[in-house]
């Protein structure tokens, strides 16, 4: 399997008036054509992680890395230009709530045209025609009606399919989707999710899936990397995770309640120093 | 005091587990002044306001001459000199005096005006934000009418219906501003009467003249005291272009906008007598914007959580 | 035994918008009752109708044998209280948790403040260490620690729980769902609780009623749901999203 991204000893920093904190303390993993899962509790450094590997971390804050590469290109040296052009073109981010990541005052088809153009040369009407099959392919009914529509106007689910649209379609390598489904009802999540599955496992694409719901990305997931904090407890395939070794994991996977095992009180959490050293 | 008496009581001061409710509201308060000093121009704000707060106080022991009695015979408009620091006006009176003596009028207009507007814009703004209906609209449509004029001409109308005085000026500039405040206000209730910690409130069957009295108008004092603050300069100025029409303070007051006002006959020969006490404007001006801008930064609520 | 909340067909209508189309509910003394649903289905609404919050169109509100009207006094909130879904909205942010707690006792003139207060900490697991802080030096879970206090704090034998973990850590949340479950059964309160997570409603309550647009779908006991006999194709779905993602 090729590596897409190669990340070793990310450190991310932020100054505060109290001092530094690190909120990503020394994480390293990589990433082939596969669905990888990083699970952790707010705090844990998770979407920071992805943040920096984005390129999105706030400025004020510091990145290190002995390695941080997407394909051969070392991302901490590349200029802002190359970031820029890398981002949305060769990789893609999804964020938790549609409604803050789409533009309010811009119709969702000119979005996703205005997207594609920025990263290929090519006609507005062919943008327009390849925007209408993307909106099809994330199974909206009517693409043509959606297309002329503003984000206010359609509901969380519609306007997360309509952000996977966008992300998906300058085709890019990489996606990193950051809590996508945690602002839906559960019986839209999983509508998302399928399509999300299907488009990555057509498309071959590498996807880092963030976020808290250790149950949902063992389910969705090929591989699990548990985050406590800033720092990867435990890494494992998402099949063998009720063979977890980590006490936090373990942890996690059992305090929440489930339809059929009567546990009164819920087994807590006893959080161990040692984890976070 | 040693190095460590004061890293401990900083501690004591910084604590996530305070053992007392002084010792919260003192922590709290500990914060915001080191957030406030953080910013040099809002304390040099801050020194000047002490220092015409001082002057004011002193203004009896620091003056070398009367500010009403001057030497019509020897000293009549003499440039500034050691004996005259900043010169003497026509009638002979030195005017650094003068001044010394007039930051007490700035200081009377300035605090009346505020404890005058603020509350009543806070009142009618809160009130209207949280009621709502009718009860918001036609307070509201009052708040606009008086926005509607500019100030220094509904100031005019009112000294001019009530006739001049330093009193009925105090008055005049106080009742022309207050509905910014009640802007304010409303805005700052609109957002936060939906909240839950107020919704919260109402659960616990509290009256609505309790909830605006002791959960909303809190929260709006802050921005509150930063606009007032802010404004301060722009009461001074109006109440000195009062003063300089002969609408406020009445001579021989030594009040600075009037002063200002008997001096322009001279202005281009004996600058002193207009400029002086200009250029004392200025600064308790200046003085009052730098403290506005800093208290902005330090109290205000969104930043004030962390 | 007698209702502890007893609805009728309840309408509650907000501009034109139906959010309740007729919804009856019958909770009894001493139970734990659980309203299930996804957004827009009504189930936050009818709690914030027996509240007080939202405003009942048509239909009956009885709350300990006793029907509502339009308003509520002072003795309704001693009899109801509610905790809210977001523990970073629901605290006062220029106010210490000592000052929050003294509100209520303040408004019903209650003469023990000190003891109750001290004992309404100890009770959610914080103690005195926490009475002088404010919400922002507190924890999302403390938070809701302090909200559950606050709402015990006037002895109420009602509490409406408006998915009072959805915003917590799932260990989080699995501490405040066993405080709820100690202090109901300790002071032998009546729960109505809502949630759009099934395996919390079926964690926490006896009896539930799944919602959908403002309706109700089905009502079911915990024990109906988990063993998978219910009617409607609507829980089935919710059933199965519950379960996780699927491939295939």
């Amino acid at each position: 399997m090729s590596t897409l991204l190669d990340v070793e000893d990310l450190r991310v920093t932020f100054p505060t008036r109290t001092g530094l904190i690190e909120a990503v303390r020394g994480v390293s993993f990589s990433l082939g054509r596969e669905r990888l899962g990083i699970v952790g509790e707010s705090g844990s450094g998770k979407s920071q992680t992805g943040r920096a590997i984005m390129g999105l971390t706030p400025p004020q804050a510091r990145i290190s890395a002995d390695k941080l590469s997407f394909d051969g290109i070392d991302l901490l040296a590349a200029s802002p230009r190359e970031r820029r052009a890398l981002r949305g073109k060769r990789i893609a981010m999804i964020l938790q709530d549609p409604k803050y990541s789409l533009d309010p005052v811009m119709s969702i088809g000119r979005q996703i045209v205005e997207t594609l153009r920025t990263h290929e040369k090519v006609s507005k009407a062919e943008a327009r025609e390849r925007a209408l099959a993307m909106l099809e392919a994330v199974q909206i009914r009517d693409p043509r009606r959606v297309f002329d529509l503003h984000p206010h106007e359609v509901s969380g689910g519609m306007g997360q399919r309509a952000m996977i649209a966008m992300m998906l379609i300058a085709g890019p390598e990489m996606m990193i989707a950051d809590e996508p489904t945690s602002a839906l009802d559960v019986t839209v999540q999983l509508d998302v999710l399928g399509i999300l599955d299907r488009l990555v496992a057509e498309r071959g694409m590498g996807l880092i899936f963030i976020s808290h719901d250790l149950r949902l990305v063992s389910s969705f997931c090929d591989r699990v990397i548990v985050m406590y904090a800033g720092k990867v407890v435990e890494q494992l395939k998402a099949s063998e995770l009720s063979q977890a070794q980590h006490p936090y994991t373990r942890g996690l996977l059992n305090c929440m309640p489930r339809i059929g095992f009567e546990r009164h009180p819920l087994p807590v959490l006893d959080r161990k120093p040692e984890w976070a050293a | 005091m040693s190095v460590e008496a004061v890293q401990s009581r900083r501690e004591w001061l910084l604590s996530e587990r305070p053992a007392s409710r002084t010792q919260a509201r003192l922590g709290r308060a500990y914060v915001t002044w080191r957030r406030f000093t953080a910013n040099r121009l809002a304390f040099v704000g801050l020194l000047i306001i002490i220092a015409l707060l001082l002057v004011a106080a002193l203004a009896g022991v620091l003056a070398p001459y009367s500010p009403t009695i001057g030497d019509l015979k020897n000293a009549r408009l003499l440039a500034p000199s050691a004996e005259h620091w900043f010169g003497t006006d026509d009638l002979g009176r030195d005017i650094y005096s003068r001044i010394l003596y007039g930051s007490r009028w700035t200081l009377y207009v300035v605090i009346l005006v505020a404890i005058i507007a603020a509350p009543i814009g806070l009142l009618v703004g809160t009130v209207a934000g949280y009621a709502g209906g009718w009860t918001d609209a036609i307070l509201m449509r009052i708040t606009d009418i008086f926005l509607a004029f500019p100030k220094l001409i509904l100031a005019l109308a009112f000294v001019a219906a009530l006739g001049p005085g330093i009193e009925n000026a105090v008055l005049a500039i106080a009742i022309t501003s207050w509905p910014p405040y009640a802007r304010i206000a409303r805005a700052e209730t609109l957002t936060v009467r939906n909240s839950d910690y107020i919704k919260a409130v109402q659960l616990m069957g509290a009256s609505p003249f309790r909830i605006v009295l002791r959960h909303i108008m809190p929260l709006c004092i802050s921005s509150l005291i930063v606009r007032v603050t802010l404004d301060m300069a722009g009461i001074i100025l109006t109440a000195a272009g009062l003063g300089f029409l002969g609408l406020g303070a009445q001579p021989p007051l030594p009040e600075w906008g009037t002063m200002i006002a008997s001096g322009r006959r001279f202005v281009l020969d004996q600058w002193w007598v207009a400029g002086a006490p200009g250029f004392a404007i200025l600064i308790v001006s200046l003085g009052f914007n730098l403290l506005g801008d800093g208290l902005r930064d330090a109290l205000d609520p969104r930043s004030g959580d962390q | 035994m007698t209702s502890a909340i007893s609805i009728e067909r309840l309408e509650v209508v907000f501009d034109r918008f139906r959010a309740l189309k007729g919804v009856s509910l019958d909770v009894k003394e001493g139970e734990s009752y659980g309203l299930v649903g996804e957004s827009g289905s009504g189930k936050s609404t009818l709690l914030r109708a027996i509240a007080g919050l939202a405003p009942a169109a048509s239909g009956t509100i009885a709350v300990n044998g006793k029907t509502l009207g339009r308003g509520r006094d002072k003795a309704f909130y001693r009899d109801v209280q509610m905790v809210f879904q977001d523990p970073y909205g629901s605290l006062h942010p220029r106010q210490t948790v000592d000052r929050l707690l003294q509100e209520p006792l303040a408004i019903h003139g209650i003469a023990d403040g000190e003891k109750r207060i001290e004992r309404a900490l100890d009770e959610v697991g914080l103690g005195n260490g926490f009475r002088f802080r404010y919400a922002h030096q507190l924890s999302g879970g403390q938070r809701q620690r302090v909200a559950i206090a606050r709402a015990l704090i006037l002895e109420p034998s009602i509490l409406l729980l408006d998915e009072p973990t959805s915003a917590l850590d799932a260990s989080v949340q699995a501490e405040v769902l066993n405080l709820l479950e100690e202090v109901r059964r300790r002071r032998k309160l009546t729960f109505l609780m809502v949630s759009h997570d099934l395996a919390i409603i079926t964690h926490m309550c006896e009896r539930l009623m799944v919602m959908q647009n403002g309706e109700a779908v089905e009502n079911l006991t915990a024990s109906q749901l988990i063993g998978h006999r219910v009617e409607k194709d609507y829980t089935r779905n919710l059933l199965r999203a519950s379960e996780g993602f699927v491939r295939g």
